[in-house]
């Protein structure tokens, strides 16, 4: 008979026997897992991005100064994706004689493709979504551009060679930006009124902007294509560029979702490896007696694969099942948390839950199954003859490369994919060792304790290498699952605090100084939550290091950017608390007055400084020198003034500047910032009201995202553990008919099982609990980069958690062999 | 080398090492059984008699010697050579039966056929499950049959191949009186009718008596 029919034959048997349904059981959550948690991910990154779209009002912008062909709309439109067009220019418009700088923005129809316009019928007035763009003939300026020209619904307004009406005013539009390149009010008109203005003339200066939108992947293939096809003037502009506050919450739970995938495929390791075991100890008497019949190794090794690879594919298939209904019922039962919808999820997590199941199986599976085709014919004749111990590099070797495969493939980023790998050798050795040692101290120690305890323990004691086996896979599947609840608690606590009720919602920058008290006075009379105040002066960097910028060649957009315009710079005595000195120092009070400035990261990276460097700054007409005495990280995402570049102060006090600050103002009443904007008429306002709301959705969609794939991971990782719990179930069955045999009652026999496994639960629990804290200072402060606090809890639900936990665990798993009537496992053997 | 001699072992040893050092198990046998002879080998437990039957079926290897079986010489075999040469030559029945709880009846009995590669293999199964009185019982499964049923299931599958060399371990001691002396009267009919040679492990004396040469084993040697 060849090996495949033999393997069919018995595979069916075995599965209508009952004996496959643990390592199928096992398989089949953990793909469950992975592709739950995949699909999870997948739908709330959609959604993210899709929100994060908001701030560009697209998902892809290419822009230029310079006019643009419809190359790229073309190819766009072919593609399926959506298309719409902006084009930016400044103009000085008229309501009769008063006139304002305005920053003007011609839209066409489908304007915005992500987001909505906001209107209201008078300035700074409740929003409404807007229907459509501004009819032809009709303008909507915003609030800021109508205060100060004293216009309302209705009124006439002159733009070049036109006249136009104000139909209603603009309270947002997604693409305003995070950042205060346009100090000048806007206005949005028509496209196709564009051209009767006589605006656009040759040398005329203008923004044009072509919006793209549509699915992810087909986004991320047109991207690719405009990078080949695009003129170097073209510039391509995702979320990162425009909201580094968005761009932060999304990769930081992209990376809390990455290492809750990760959890996922070791939990799918442990179960498999269990399994395996579980098979290869299942078929030890079976393959020793085809071998005595006359099997070949290869024949006996050819009918495990066979079996293993359709049980395999099965359970991957099922969990593939299983893992999208979970995930949809999940998103379902938090519909409540998640505002609006979450688009449907994309086919990719199936085939990754897939292979990542069969990567595992190979890895896991494989060295067990070589080694089982090598127990020898005379286990026939001598049951206690196993096969020979394999040599260390083939029976880990595998799972280690599978394994380290997967952790690579998930975290793409070589220094995590170290630590991880290196600290969970390190967990998994220490946990092992742990394991002999309290095994056999436990041991030791059982003459005191009644026959139950003593029955268990003495269990774990004999069963040593099982017993740290299980321990193994028992504390690491707590440790994951223990490290992911710590490190989503720092995650949720950084972002609660991160944007507390009284964020700034309001900036005002070129408030004079003379007008600076007064200003400050107008509103905290207001009830205005005041933050933080900073000078700030125009500055142009010019030299570094002696040499001319100009003449220098910066390799990023950004570099560019720095070097050719204008900077904000401010000096203080203070370091905010949204900004950590990464190296150097903060001024002394000594060296107030001298020539040092304090530096961003990224700007020291867009332009290739180094501390100590010396930069040359054209401020109003004088020439200043400063030595870069500081790196600071800033974090952008905390809505206080924050600048690239800070002088120590006690320098530039008297340079001609203005003032800026961030103040929290509950908006219910417009007329107090139209009041402002008529008292300070040269004060810019910035109203970023629309922003916290874009990314507090964005927080909320991430909070729902890390709590759904946690509260999934958990459930997986308890039936992970029945799963390993069986392993073991067969012996336990024999044993315990013994027992009971000999007049042991349920109870005892039950106590007996309980205590054996309540000892490796507690055993378990804490040293997952010592791993997890270890693992989460490094993950918190190094990957996610957010404050670590130490949980003490941690250690009561290892310690209490892990022993009951694994407790319900071995319950679930045996209770079924207590039971049973002795003489039924007797005879059956 | 006699010409009908079957199974020969010259100067088997084979020693284990063990907490208290090293044990030798079977100690320097040499024996030599003519085809279609029938051999017991008896002694008390632990006296090496099942290590003896493994080392002449070539399912452990010794320690220094040398076994010929059907004209090969079995250390000269790797594991792979000495299964082929099992499922040609070979044929075993053992104490606790050792049939596959997956299969029926007639397909552990098909077994050896299949692995030998021969297509007839139900056919000549069912016959031979007819032989040993189980024709209406071919579609059960172990579990599903009685401890004398099952051993007869192990007895048409040992015979099933027609082997040049049957052994047998302790083939009764898992049964009654009464179905272990129908099962052992089985075997000889059947070892008559093939022609088989037969090598019994057994510490029961009645059976023992019942075949043509009785070797005694004590501490591993051969008396």
């Amino acid at each position: 008979m060849n090996a495949l029919a033999l393997a069919l034959r018995t595979l069916l048997r075995e599965w209508k026997s009952g004996e496959l349904g643990v390592l199928v059981l096992a398989i089949t959550v953990a793909v469950a897992a992975l592709t739950g948690v995949g699909f999870l991910v997948n739908r709330i990154g959609i959604a993210v991005d899709n929100q994060a779209g908001e701030v560009l009002a697209a998902d892809l912008r290419l822009e230029s100064g310079q006019v643009m062909d419809d190359k790229a709309i073309v190819e766009a439109r072919r593609r399926g994706l959506e298309v719409a067009r902006v084009t930016g220019l400044f103009s000085v418009v008229f309501n009769g004689d008063i006139n304002q700088l305005t920053s003007l923005r011609a839209v066409s129809d489908q304007y915005p493709l992500r987001g909505r316009v906001m209107l209201s019928d008078q300035p700074f007035g409740a929003p409404q979504a807007a229907e459509g763009n501004p009819r032809p003939g009709e303008v909507w300026p915003d609030s800021r551009l109508a205060a100060a020209l004293g216009a309302s619904v209705g009124t006439e307004l002159s733009i070049g060679a036109r006249t136009f009406r104000v139909a209603r005013i603009l309270i947002t539009r997604p693409d305003q930006g995070a950042t205060f390149l346009e100090l000048a009010p806007s206005l949005i008109m028509n496209e196709v009124d564009l051209e009767s203005t006589q605006l656009i003339q040759p040398g005329s200066r203008m923004r044009l902007a072509q919006l793209f939108a549509g699915p992810r992947n087909e986004i991320a293939m047109f991207k690719e294509w405009l990078e080949a096809n695009k003129t170097p003037q073209e510039e391509i502009e995702d979320v990162a560029d425009s909201a580094p506050q968005i761009k932060s919450a999304i990769d930081r739970s992209a990376r809390f979702l990455s290492i809750a995938s990760l959890v996922a495929v070791l939990l799918c390791a442990i179960a498999v490896a269990m399994a395996a075991r579980r098979y290869v100890h299942r078929h030890l008497d079976s393959v020793a007696l085809l071998k005595t019949l006359g099997a070949t190794r290869a024949f006996t090794l050819t009918v495990s694969l066979v079996q293993l690879t359709i049980v395999g594919l099965l359970a991957a298939v099922l969990g593939s099942i299983l893992g999208f209904g979970a995930q949809a019922w999940l998103v379902k039962a938090l519909s409540g948390l998640l505002r609006g919808d979450l688009p449907a999820p994309g086919l990719a997590p199936l085939g990754i839950g897939f292979l990542t199941a069969v990567a595992v199986l190979g890895g896991f599976a494989l060295p067990p199954l070589l080694q089982l085709s090598r127990t020898p014919a005379l286990r026939v004749l001598r049951r206690d003859i196993g096969p020979p111990q394999p040599l260390v590099v083939l029976a880990f070797g595998p799972a280690v490369i599978a394994i380290a495969f997967l952790i690579y493939w998930v975290l793409r980023d070589q220094r995590t994919f170290l630590v991880f790998v290196i600290g969970l050798s390190a967990f998994v050795a220490a946990v092992a060792g742990a394991g002999w040692l309290l095994v056999k101290l436990t041991t030791r120690f059982r003459g005191g304790v009644g026959v139950s305890w003593r029955y268990g323990i003495a269990n774990l004691g004999r069963r040593r290498t099982e017993s740290v086996v299980q321990l193994t896979a028992f504390a690491l599947g707590i440790m994951m699952l223990l490290l992911l609840a710590v490190v989503r608690n720092d995650l949720l606590n950084d972002w609660r605090r991160s944007l507390p009720a009284d964020t700034p919602n309001f900036f005002f920058i070129n408030i004079p100084p003379d007008q600076h008290q007064e200003f400050t006075a107008f509103l905290e009379a207001r009830g205005a939550l005041h933050a933080r105040a900073r000078p700030m002066v125009r500055a142009r960097m010019t030299h570094i290091n002696g040499k001319a910028v100009d003449d220098i060649k910066f390799t990023t957009r950004r570099g560019r950017e720095f070097a050719n315009r204008d900077q904000n710079i401010t000096w203080s005595d203070v370091l905010g608390s949204d900004n950590v000195i990464t190296a150097g120092h903060w001024f002394t009070p000594e060296e107030f007055g001298k020539p040092l400035v304090s530096v961003s990261t990224e700007y020291m990276e867009e332009m290739n400084l180094k501390l100590g460097d010396s930069l040359q700054f054209d401020i109003a007409g004088e020439t200043r020198t400063a030595a870069i005495s500081s790196v600071r990280d800033v974090k952008w995402d905390s809505f206080q003034p924050n600048f690239f570049l800070m002088f120590a102060p006690g320098l530039l006090e008297g340079s001609q500047g203005t003032w800026m600050t961030a103040v929290h103002l509950q908006t219910s009443n417009p007329k107090t910032i139209a009041d402002l904007v008529r008292r300070f008429p040269s004060v810019s306002v910035f109203n970023v009201d629309d922003l916290l709301r874009q990314v507090r959705s964005v927080i909320d969609k991430a909070v729902a995202a890390v709590q759904s794939v946690f509260l999934f991971t958990l459930m997986a990782g308890l039936v992970v553990l029945v799963a390993a719990v069986q392993a073991s179930r067969e012996e336990r069955r024999y044993e315990s008919a013994m027992l009971r045999t000999l007049g042991a009652n349920r109870a005892t026999v039950l106590k007996g099982l309980l205590s054996e496994f309540a000892a490796l639960g507690v055993l378990s629990g804490t040293l997952a609990a010592g791993g997890a804290s270890i693992a989460g200072v490094y993950i918190a402060r190094r990957v996610l980069q957010i404050p670590y606090t130490a949980d003490p809890w941690v250690w009561f639900y290892g310690l209490v958690g892990g022993g009951l936990l694994v407790c319900l665990a071995g319950w679930l798993a045996t209770r079924s062999v207590v039971n049973q009537p002795p003489l039924l496992t007797l005879r059956s053997g | 080398m006699n010409l009908m001699s079957v199974l020969k072992a010259e100067s088997l040893t084979k020693k284990v090492t063990s907490p208290e050092g090293m044990l030798t198990i079977v100690d320097d046998v040499s024996l030599d059984i003519a085809a279609g002879e029938s051999v017991a080998i008896v002694g008390a437990s632990g006296a090496g008699k099942s290590t003896l039957l493994a080392l002449l079926a070539g399912l452990d290897t010794p320690t220094s010697g040398r076994v010929t079986l059907a004209g090969s010489d079995l250390t000269a075999l790797d594991e792979d050579g000495r299964a082929r040469l099992r499922a040609e030559r070979v044929g075993f029945v053992f104490q606790s039966f050792h049939l596959l709880p997956s299969l029926t009846a007639v397909e552990n009995v098909m077994l050896p056929l299949e692995l030998a590669g021969r297509r007839d293999a139900r056919a000549a199964a069912a016959e031979t499950l007819g032989r040993v009185g189980l024709a209406q019982r071919t579609g059960h499964y172990p579990r599903q049959l009685s401890g004398g049923e099952q051993q007869r299931v192990a007895i048409a599958r040992a015979f099933v191949t027609r082997p040049a060399v049957l052994f047998a371990d302790e083939p009764t001691g898992n049964l009654d009186t009464h179905t272990g002396e129908r099962i052992v009267s089985l075997l000889f009919e059947l070892n008559a009718e093939v022609n088989t040679t037969l090598v019994l492990v057994t510490h029961d004396r009645t059976v023992a008596t019942r075949c043509g040469r009785v070797l005694q084993m004590d501490s591993g040697l051969l008396k």
